[in-house]
């Protein structure tokens, strides 16, 4: 469509317009190239043996039935390892925690690496793991925050790392309650629970490693290639140039895949011992214990507060279950909810604490949000719970405490110092949202419904919602063992007019491809389909970060961006040099260069790149190969998107059941680069917090042993059982980067769980419900009314 | 080990196989289709549907010697439309953003085509029921059902 | 995810899977559609060593008009219970709880003989066939019988088939002039029920079979008898968890079962 318009003579804006994906033909056919289809000769598959146990010490690991199965090449455990140092991120202040390749003496959670089978195929690797025998001495079992606490107080209490002498790690301790709080007219206290989740992308995890004379090459699905590739390098001491990563096609990630799992460096180990390829690839159940898990975190909130709704005072205690193996980034989360706790608010007092607590658990790390959804969670159930006390419209709280539209940057008051919302419209939002709900129409048809015991009960919630992305300003992404917080980006025209676009993040869905060469296309004024973009290759990109933190628009689009000025402004100069006229008179367009007010007299973008590669056409003072621009791309500040959700429920009076009627979402993430991308991104987010809401939670027994290990148990929705979605948009461009643009990838997950917890809740209200945990089961909806029979 | 005869997507294949390999592994390491993905191992998520005798199936939970003698399609198997790059629920995949990571889709295309098949013009209802079997994790689904609205106005005429 | 190893045997004929399953016993299961026995293999909840697959017995997919009953063959499968317009017209409760079975692609695949064969209680159809008070129709060595669907299902997972036996018939009463309901509750659209309701009341037929209230599908029989006795719906309902013994388990509280019972017995009625 753009191609047509631009035949038409014009030239349509690519950023801002629904162009359709460059990803999709590959995927569409069934050639895409996931880790586990691509086949290297003689290739061997590792599987492990898993701990069945939450805590124990390992006794004896018997391998000799399983040794001798057909196929079976080796079997290891962690004394076959002893050389490795142990997996990287964590500080050295924290040396009891660093995690070893494999079990090593205890086992801490339920499916912990205790031994590694490697045999020809998967079939012969899962027999002869089933073969092999572990006795285990079991221990104590920790299975969650409270349990794990619990046993602090006891001096003879279980510590599941002994040398540690601590199951809690406090990172911000906590401040006596501030006098704001304690002479507040009102207070109330609360604690929020936020589920412990899990990413579940479909793909699961899956890696080969290739260690050949020459040096590693890895092929992982995986966020932050570069990330894994300077680890490797450092874990096995070799030089950067000895070791290849490749993140092919990535079925999903959603924070998931940041993390370093065993095998990343069990498989390259494996290959270098035996000289062969060897490929990880878990299934669904290995997954669902072995990927780090997401959220499992609790909130313990008071709030200081006047008969007018508006806060004074807000004092959060976040208790973040960091799992077995605590990972950067799960240490981490709990920062980004302390710095987030207040929302969209202007809170005058706000201190917040942090506790660390280990658990016989999977590892908990980043799951879409990291963080912040827990932030968002709490800060909104607390307006409404302000709201419900004093008897006013949830909506009209949360006017008396917006932030103003004239009030940005805003110092948050969780950390003045460092952290600023760079801009926003809440009060807009709110607006907007309420215009499309017809929110007082609503408001009058709930009180008909609920007045009609033959009619499910109604229930209306709002979440403003505030999110943190763009990920981020300097020493923001190394304080989770990043190489940076920047990314890059290079842009290489080659002599037939087309670019070459190579980044440094790593996309499994986003669209980057697409949105990226319409920043490039919009910028240097090529053709959209003379641009290729490239990613998720060590050996194509010197250096990158990744793609987290709603960070790829933002930083790495900026960053394509500016290298694509860089290439106009020389591309110009070689122009107007061919066609002898100044700078400022030649015209740009996907057709190439032409002299202003002389449209016939043109040089195509073949013509001006292939002479960038002839010095003998080139002006004074630029030489061959000048169409190259790299940029590494620092911002100032991260980015806060927002945004204003709306749910209605219908609540079933006798079985409890939920049923979601409407769900509206009004996001501002600045500027839009690609409007059917962007309103993709939310409606998968939304999903996903939807199903924390009311289906998702990964359980563990008094034991430790998971009870949600499958996609039986373990309720990921269907489309038939998730709502449409009612998108609307406000923009406020961001001053950060160059784009306006703040990013959206997570948006949804932060502010759509809130949204149908108010609305749960305010259904209840008749029956003095003043919280419910999520999932709002329908069995926990029974109790919460009472029970009620149905039989009058 | 038992030999089998299948004709995948028009063409006749035979291999000896061990009876307990699954469909989805004879697709993909025998005969190196590795567009039918695997995401589960308790036949929830259908990444792995594919069309065996003309109906979808889930090939993770079928045997290889189950399909022996029959006809199977995999996603590489559609055949594009008159006047379309691709079989117009593909193409209504590309026109409505209908894939993202792309993991979930061919099983998820091939469970729309049958749907199309049997139904030619459904509601958003029925789709969003005939896809109960079906999981995404990346577009919470509404613009898979938009793409095969867009397929259900937009393919040729029978 | 990968099935232990096991010997496979294709049977021909009927009497050809009877002798296999006499010569193997105990070690031996059949396959039908597989998707019961599949899944339970992929997680080595079940490891036979000799597969009986009698998937090719097409002679045993049929729904026949015999007079007095409908007959359905047990290779019908479900997809075919589903969309078969005698049952639709004869047994329409039967038509519609098949199309809550799993999901459309499992639909295709599984069969009626599996599901009743498989013998669980959580599974939809054994439910139906005993609120219909159907008959099983069951192959040996020895000669044909025929087992009430009440004295079929005897345990968990265990039917009254013995080891060496085939199902190969599920005949049930016309009833195209009863109230029908099929109430199923659960949490996604292709879950499991956690509690569900088969209910048949009208033009002399009152059977209320349970999903998912105890280890084996049960009937409502007190709901039935107070009806029977002139009760009101709301105060028969009100029995549906009489003789139940539901679990508690991650899905629901025995409690919260027992209360769905009522409601979905209550609701099943009032439709019908």
């Amino acid at each position: 469509m753009w191609q047509a318009a631009h035949q038409r003579g014009k030239r349509m804006s690519l950023v801002g317009a629904a162009v359709k994906r460059k990803e999709d033909p590959n995927l569409l056919v069934g050639r895409g190239r996931f880790v586990d289809d691509i086949k290297l000769p003689g290739a061997l598959f590792m599987t492990f043996v898993r701990s069945t146990e939450a805590h124990a010490r390992i006794l004896s690991i018997d391998t000799n039935e399983a040794t001798a199965m057909p196929g079976v090449v080796a079997i290891y455990t962690i004394d076959d390892f002893a050389d490795l140092p142990t997996i990287p991120g964590l500080p050295p202040e924290v040396a009891p925690l660093h995690r070893p390749v494999l079990a090593k003496g205890t086992v801490r959670f339920v499916g912990d690496p205790v031994a590694v089978v490697v045999a020809e195929d998967r079939y012969q690797a899962a027999d002869a793991a089933e073969a092999v025998l572990v006795d285990y001495d079991p221990l104590p079992v920790l299975p969650s925050i409270d349990t794990s606490l619990a046993a602090m107080a006891d001096p003879e209490g279980t510590r599941i790392y002994p040398d540690l002498q601590t199951n809690a790690l406090p990172i911000f301790p906590e401040e006596p309650p501030a006098p704001e709080l304690l002479n507040a007219p009102m207070r109330l206290a609360q604690t929020f629970i936020n589920n412990r989740c899990s990413a579940v992308p479909i793909e699961p995890l899956a890696v080969i490693a290739d260690w050949a004379p020459s040096g590693l090459t890895v092929h992982a699905t995986f966020q932050a290639p570069h990330h894994l590739r300077n680890q490797l390098t450092l874990f096995f001491g070799i030089p950067q140039h000895e070791c290849r990563v490749i993140a092919p096609d990535v079925g999903g990630g959603f924070g998931s895949k940041i993390c370093f799992y065993p095998e990343f460096f069990l498989a390259p180990a494996i290959s270098r011992k035996l000289g062969r390829p060897v490929k990880a690839a878990q299934t669904r159940t290995e997954a669902m214990l072995h990927m780090h898990h997401g959220r499992a975190q609790r909130n313990d909130v008071e709030v200081g507060f006047d008969a007018t709704g508006k806060v004074h005072a807000l004092r959060v205690h976040t208790y973040q279950d960091v799992g077995s193996y605590p990972d950067p980034t799960g240490m981490g989360l709990g920062v980004l909810t302390s710095w987030m706790s207040c929302g969209v608010y202007a809170i005058p007092v706000a201190q917040t604490a942090l506790t660390n607590v280990i658990t016989n658990t999977t590892p908990v790390a980043a799951y879409r949000g990291a963080g912040r959804p827990e932030a968002s969670f709490l800060i909104e159930r607390t307006m409404d719970m302000i709201a419900d006390e004093l008897g006013l419209d949830p909506a009209a709280v949360r006017y008396t405490n917006f932030i103003q539209a004239d009030q940005f940057p805003y110092p948050a008051a969780t950390n003045p110092e460092a952290v600023f919302y760079d801009s926003g419209n809440y009060p807009a939002a709110l607006d907007e949202l309420k215009r499309m709900m017809g929110y007082d129409a609503l408001l009058a048809e709930q009180t008909a419904r609920n007045a009609d015991p033959s009619q499910p009960l109604m229930g209306i919630g709002l979440s403003c919602w505030l999110e943190i992305a763009g990920f981020g300003p300097n020493g923001s992404l190394e304080g989770f063992g990043h190489l940076g917080s920047w990314e890059s980006a290079q842009i290489r025209i080659q002599p037939d007019g087309t670019a070459i676009v190579s980044a440094g993040t790593s996309p499994h869905g986003q669209g980057n491809a697409t949105a990226f060469a319409q920043i490039a296309g919009d910028a240097m004024g090529i053709d959209f389909d003379a641009i290729h973009v490239r990613f998720g290759d060590t050996e194509t990109q010197q250096q990158g970060i990744g793609t987290m933190g709603s960070r790829a628009i933002a930083v790495c689009g900026d960053a394509i961006k500016k290298a694509s000025v860089q290439i106009r402004e020389r591309a110009v100069q070689i122009a107007a040099h061919m066609l002898e006229a100044a700078p400022e008179d030649i015209e740009v367009s996907a057709d190439g260069f032409a002299v202003r007010g002389t449209p016939a007299v043109t040089k195509s973008w073949a013509d001006v790149a292939t002479a960038a590669f002839q010095p003998l056409q080139l002006p004074e003072g630029m030489g061959a190969g000048t169409l190259d621009a790299t940029v590494f791309n620092e911002v100032p500040n991260f980015s806060f998107p927002s945004g204003a959700y709306g749910c209605i429920v219908g609540i079933d009076r006798v079985t409890g059941d939920v049923n979601i009627e409407r769900y509206v979402v009004v996001d501002d993430c600045g500027t839009v680069i690609n409007p059917l991308l962007a309103e993709g991104q939310v409606h998968g987010g939304v999903a996903q917090g939807i199903s924390q809401a009311l289906y998702e939670h990964f359980t563990y027994d008094e034991n430790g042993q998971p009870q949600t290990s499958t996609l039986v148990d373990y309720l990921v929705p269907a489309a038939s059982d998730l709502p449409s979605y009612e998108s609307g948009r406000i923009v406020t461009p961001t001053p950060v980067n160059s784009l306006g643009a703040k990013g959206i990838g997570e948006s949804g997950a932060v502010g759509a769980p809130p949204a149908v917890v108010n609305a749960v809740v305010d259904a209840l209200s008749g029956f003095g419900v003043r919280h419910m945990d999520m999932p709002c089961t329908p069995e926990k909806v029974w109790h919460a009314m009472g029970q009620p029979t149905g039989s009058n | 080990m038992t030999e089998v005869n299948i004709s995948v997507n028009g063409a006749h294949t035979s291999a000896e196989v061990a009876p307990r390999t699954l469909l989805v592994h004879y697709l993909r390491e025998e005969l190196g289709l590795t567009g039918t993905h695997v995401g589960c191992d308790t036949s929830n998520c259908g990444a792995c549907t594919v069309h065996l005798d003309g109906q979808a199936v889930k090939s993770c939970t079928v045997l290889a010697v189950q399909a022996d003698g029959f006809a199977v399609t995999t996603i590489e198997g559609l055949q594009p439309a008159e006047g379309m790059d691709y079989h117009p629920v593909q193409q209504g995949f590309h026109e409505c953003h209908g894939l993202q990571c792309g993991y979930c889709t061919p099983g998820m295309v091939m469970a729309c085509v049958a749907l199309l098949d049997e139904n030619p013009h459904p509601t958003e209802v029925e789709i969003r029921t005939s896809l109960e079997g079906n999981l995404c994790r990346c577009t919470g689904y509404q613009m898979i059902v938009d793409s095969v609205l867009w397929a259900a106005e937009h393919a040729p005429a029978k | 995810m990968i099935p232990s190893a096991f010997d496979y045997i294709r049977a021909d004929s009927a009497e050809a899977a009877i002798a296999a399953l006499t010569e193997h016993g105990d070690e031996a299961k059949l396959l039908a559609g597989g998707h019961s026995l599949v899944p339970l293999m992929k997680l080595r909840l079940a490891s036979p060593s000799v597969i009986i697959d009698i998937g090719r017995l097409s002679d045993l997919s049929y729904v026949r008009d015999e007079g007095d009953h409908i007959a359905i063959g047990a290779m019908t499968r479900h997809r075919d219970v589903e969309h078969s317009e005698m049952l639709a017209a004869q047994v329409p409760i039967l038509a519609h709880a098949a199309s809550h079975v799993g999901d459309p692609q499992v639909r295709n695949r599984g069969t009626i003989g599996g599901s009743l064969a498989h013998g669980d209680g959580a599974s939809d159809l054994p439910a139906v066939i005993l609120a219909l008070g159907g008959k099983l129709i069951v192959q040996g060595p020895g000669g044909t019988r025929s087992i009430s669907a009440s004295e079929f299902f005897q345990g968990f997972l265990e039917t009254a088939l013995e080891p060496d036996e085939l199902l190969t018939e599920i005949q049930v009463t016309k009833v195209p002039n009863a109230g029908w309901s099929y109430q199923k509750f659960n949490r996604r659209a292709m879950d499991w029920a956690i509690v569900g309701a088969a209910v048949v009341h009208g033009a002399g037929h009152t059977g209320i079979g349970l999903v998912n209230m105890s280890t084996i599908p049960v009937r409502a029989t007190a709901v039935e008898e107070a009806l029977a006795g002139g009760a009101s719906i709301a105060d028969a309902s009100a029995l549906a968890d009489v003789g139940t013994e539901p679990s508690s388990d991650l899905h629901g509280s025995s409690d919260y079962r027992r209360h769905l019972a009522k409601v979905l017995v209550r609701r099943g009625l009032e439709a019908c």
